[in-house]
């Protein structure tokens, strides 16, 4: 073992043997270039086998290796040793997500919630394709860019205490993904997708904390994506009061 | 269901990639009565198709034409592609790209909406539409937001498949074991599609990610299809030193220089000059990557390069394209290399290096994606068309998901319509047996050998024996030492007993799979005495139509792979000397 | 309301503790600015009393107004109006998030909207305090 070393305290949980999860401790060299990622596949590699997490990319793109570090939301790829000296560093699962292994949590209740908000284009006819692109200007793509950059994490969802009271809430990436089709200008789904994002556990439930952006490892600002869809929400519901005769958009 | 039924479909995709998803979802529109699953050891939003970054090609300007195209790609395939599977790929490319804008893509764009290309390294014409310099990741989302539209594709995610199941001489589905709960349990269907990727982590150094391990690819070899052109590993000339992350052509599209350690731009000394301020296409910057690679280690060997705790890099100087451009074309290099590096591209320069980046060869398939096993398809970087040939352009491959997904889910479809069920009681006992074969080698293993170990020998050898230069004995060095390996792999021992999320289990599998396709990766090097794109010989420095203007055919034996030879098809293009 | 969530056998479920706001600093200031509802709300019912007095006539309101004269009540005042400020000031922050606005091709920056609010809340309570001053 070289000279410097860091400690981890790292969470384990196997079902069926463990009733909850407990902590383990591990001590890995440091390295001033190593990620928690990078101590993770040590331990994985060198001490304990038994050990599991998801990782792939190893660039922060896609997606897999959220984890607790600290009791922040990161992405251990993108989370330096370099930054949590002298440690000793706490990695847990994921907050707010049934644990399955370890650091491993259950992702189907994001998986449902994102088939929910009907993430496609939805079109009245479909363009065929001899006829070419649909024209899109630079500054229509700008509009919905930023929303398109979720490499669905969960980060944002470890963060957001409403999630963590109420499950049931659809969640930041998830909103955001639907605010990112609402926004393209070759969309015309929104009357589908507004009853999702309007309803009980829609972005109504939202309170604004903001968390999710904090943490948020791509920029997307799902928060506000959610309050500018309460906006539109709002718009839509005054204007369907006032002119009932229009139709909704 | 009962612990040992198996799961029924009409139609099994291995691989829920950009080829994966772009086969299934062709194959839900082809017919909205098959039943098509998606199976995938990870989440479909984590395959690596995430990662790509610069761009997919096709004919889209008028300045453009698809013999051009063409051209290029088999010009940069130093005549190894077929050309009647390079004349469908560039036909159907740019409907495929229409298509998948039509699904959402956000292809960056041209002041009048139409989608923007740019130039790439190889290409004669600007013909790369991007998504900034996240295509990979935009066409990864688009793709699997759109497949869940379909309701008659069903996802297995967290699956592991570990024996096809071959039944008459036809594919019958596979044995596979599910993450969640670590039972082994049969899908079968009609039609089997492998798209599982490369296998760029045989090498130590790779743009790729963890999780390609060539699993797919093993998967056809064992059941005695031929692995094709296996020798042919792309070298990308700009990875950062240590991690291996990839540092996009685009970059070098956009205008940036490479320079050694005298601030020189070293490519002109190797007959890619002249040096121009703005990129020329096919100079410079954008020449071939089996060429800029091989410079580098030139470089290195006139003692040219600089040397840092990862070893030797040069520098990728972006500081003269300005703030803005960086911004607004190269957003998500900025963004790695301060992450990464730690420094900004914008004011200071990016240490780069070769390193692993594409497998050229992969599963022996034709121009409609069809393996010699009845049944079985193959597509992506996991088949072996070829449209590549010895050296690929950067932009051809994610391109190549969508023409060859596109068609494999079509061909698999129309063959699941006609073909019969799987008679279920083989099935039964193909999968016990698979069990059991499971239980003995890896689930209760207790040798002394470690994972970890095994895959470090490998890698050393493979960097040291089938690197970017190669010759016999050190090609010889590596086989035997990869023979070695098979046998302490015979011995391996697990800590991790869970049947839950046991990732040990799946971290032996994978390196299971990376013995085979290493051993054919250095067998088909050995055999193959010349250099032809990203295989260079220092003992066959010369191509040798002659003897071998032929693909190489890997087959699985017991004692280690057989390689056997078959022609490559020359349409309109006859060979010549690849001079840029 | 949230459905109930179905649990499944050997999954984990975290529960979340009382204390979670005190974990993160974000996490405090946002129960702060929660919070300052009921300051405001209290602020308002205290008005209420206030104008109710003034329509029992000049004795009734003299004797309230001597009530709030009290240290304990200014106090009072003094605390809710650093909540109400407190309150403004992170609204008017969010403003720029929430409200989009696009003049042609490029979107206002958050910043400016903000700002545009601040600078709106400025001009308004200055008129306020120049009618009181001069009334």
């Amino acid at each position: 073992m070289p000279d410097e070393t860091i400690t981890l305290e790292v969470t384990r949980y196997r079902p069926g043997h463990d009733r909850e999860p407990r902590s383990q401790s591990f001590t890995v060299p440091y390295r001033k270039d190593w990620v928690v990622l990078d101590a993770l596949n040590y331990i994985k590699d060198r001490i304990d086998g038994t050990l599991s997490y998801r990782w792939s990319c190893r660039m922060g793109v896609c997606g897999s290796c959220g984890m607790m570090v600290n009791g922040v939301p990161k992405l251990t790829c993108a989370a330096f040793l370099r930054d949590f000296q002298p440690g000793p560093v706490r990695v847990e699962p994921l907050a707010n997500f049934p644990v399955v292994r370890d650091l491993v949590i259950s992702l189907d209740d994001f998986m449902e919630k994102l088939l929910r908000v009907k993430p496609w284009i939805i079109r009245q006819t479909e363009k065929p394709v001899a006829e070419g692109e649909h024209r899109q200007t630079p500054a229509q793509l700008e509009v919905f860019k930023q929303f398109s950059m979720c490499i669905n994490c969960m980060l944002c969802y470890a963060a957001c205490p409403v999630y963590a009271m109420h499950p049931g809430f659809i969640g930041p990436a998830a909103a955001a993904l639907a605010y990112r089709y609402n926004l393209d200008s070759r969309d015309e789904g929104y009357r589908f997708r507004e009853p999702v994002l309007n309803d009980s556990v829609g972005v109504w439930e939202c309170t604004f904390i903001g968390e999710c952006s904090v943490v948020c490892p791509k920029g997307v600002d799902p928060a506000a994506a959610i309050q500018r869809s309460k906006v539109a929400g709002a718009q839509d519901w005054a204007k369907s009061m006032l002119m009932p005769w229009r139709g909704r958009s | 269901m009962a612990a040992d039924e198996a799961y029924v479909h009409d139609i099994l995709i291995i691989g829920g990639g950009g080829a994966g998803l772009r086969a299934a979802i062709a194959a839900a529109t082809t017919s909205s009565r098959l039943s098509i699953a998606v199976l995938s050891k990870v989440y479909p939003m984590r395959s690596h198709t995430v990662s790509a970054e610069g761009g997919a090609a096709a004919v889209m300007r008028d300045d453009d034409s698809l013999d051009t195209h063409a051209k290029d790609t088999i010009f940069g395939s130093d005549f190894l592609a077929d050309q009647d599977a390079v004349e469908v790929f560039v036909n159907e490319a740019p409907g495929e790209m229409i298509q998948i804008e039509h699904w959402g893509c956000p292809w960056s764009r041209d002041p009048d909406g139409r989608v923007a290309v740019r130039p790439f390294g190889g290409m004669t014409v600007d013909r790369t539409l991007y998504a900034a310099d996240k295509t990979g990741f935009h066409m990864l989302h688009t793709l699997f937001q759109t497949s869940l539209k379909y309701d008659s594709i069903v996802r297995y995610d967290e699956w592991f498949a570990t024996s096809l199941l071959v039944e008459d001489g036809r594919v019958a589905g596979v044995a596979a074991i599910n993450l969640h709960n670590g039972e082994v349990r049969a899908i079968t269907a009609k039609a089997v599609i492998i798209c599982t990727g490369g296998a760029g982590r045989v090498f130590p150094f790779t743009t790729n990610a963890a999780i390609k391990t060539g699993d797919g690819m093993t998967l056809a070899y064992r059941a005695g299809v031929p692995l094709k052109d296996m020798e042919f590993m792309q070298y990308h000339p700009t990875g950062l030193p240590g991690t291996g992350i990839l540092m996009t052509e685009a970059s070098r599209g956009e205008g940036g220089y490479l320079k050694n350690k005298d601030g020189y731009r070293y490519l002109q000394d190797y007959g890619l000059g002249p040096e121009t301020s703005t990129p020329v296409h096919r100079k410079m910057e954008l020449g071939p990557r089996d060429i800029l690679s091989r410079c580098h280690m030139q470089e290195l060997a006139k003692g040219r390069t600089f040397e840092g705790p990862d070893g030797h890099y040069v520098h990728l100087d972006l500081r003269h394209l300005g703030e803005k451009v960086i911004d607004k074309k190269l957003p998500f290099v900025r963004e790695l290399v301060r992450n990464y590096v730690g420094i900004d591209p914008v004011y200071e320069p990016i240490p780069v290096r070769p390193v692993i980046h594409y497998t050229m060869g992969g599963i022996s398939t034709d121009i409609e994606a069809r393996t010699p096993l009845a049944g079985l398809y193959a597509a992506g970087e996991a088949a072996c068309v070829s449209i590549n040939g010895a050296n690929r352009l950067g932009s051809n491959s994610l391109t190549e998901l969508l023409v060859f997904g596109a068609r494999a889910g079509r061909a698999a479809a129309r063959a699941a319509q006609e073909a019969p069920a799987p008679k279920s009681n083989p099935i039964a006992q193909l999968v016990s047996d698979e069990r059991r074969r499971l239980e003995r080698r890896i689930l209760k293993a207790d040798g002394r050998e470690r994972i970890a170990d095994i895959r470090e020998t490998m890698h050393k050898a493979m960097e040291e024996g089938a690197g970017i230069y190669r010759d016999r004995a050190g090609l010889e060095k590596t086989c035997q030492t990869l023979r070695e390996l098979r046998e302490r792999f015979d011995r391996i021992g697990l800590a991790d007993r869970d049947p839950v999320f046991n990732t040990e289990v799946v971290a032996a599998l994978e390196l299971d799979s990376m013995l085979d396709v290493a051993a054919a990766v250095a067998q088909g090097a050995l055999l193959r005495e010349e250099s032809r794109g990203a295989q260079a010989r220092t003992d066959f420095p010369k191509r040798d139509d002659a003897r071998f203007l032929k693909h190489s055919l890997a087959y699985h034996t017991p004692d280690g792979p057989r390689i056997e030879y078959a022609p490559v098809t020359i349409t309109r293009w006859p060979p010549e000397e690849r001079k840029y | 309301m949230t459905t109930p969530r179905v649990e499944r056998p050997g999954l984990y479920y975290p529960k979340l503790p009382a204390t979670w706001w005190l974990r993160r600093p974000n996490y405090v200031r946002f129960m702060i600015r929660e919070v300052t509802s009921v300051f405001i709300a209290a602020f308002l019912v205290v008005l209420l009393c206030q104008i109710r007095q003034v329509g029992q006539g000049p004795e009734a309101y003299a004797a309230v107004m001597a009530r709030l004269a009290s240290p304990g009540w200014v106090l009072f005042h003094v605390v809710a109006l650093a909540f109400a400020i407190y309150h403004s000031i992170t609204w008017f922050n969010l403003t720029g998030v929430v409200q989009v606005v696009r003049i042609g091709d490029r979107q206002l920056p958050p910043a400016l909207i903000a700002g545009g609010a601040f600078a709106a809340w400025g001009v308004v309570s200055l008129v306020i305090l120049l009618f009181f001053l001069r009334g």
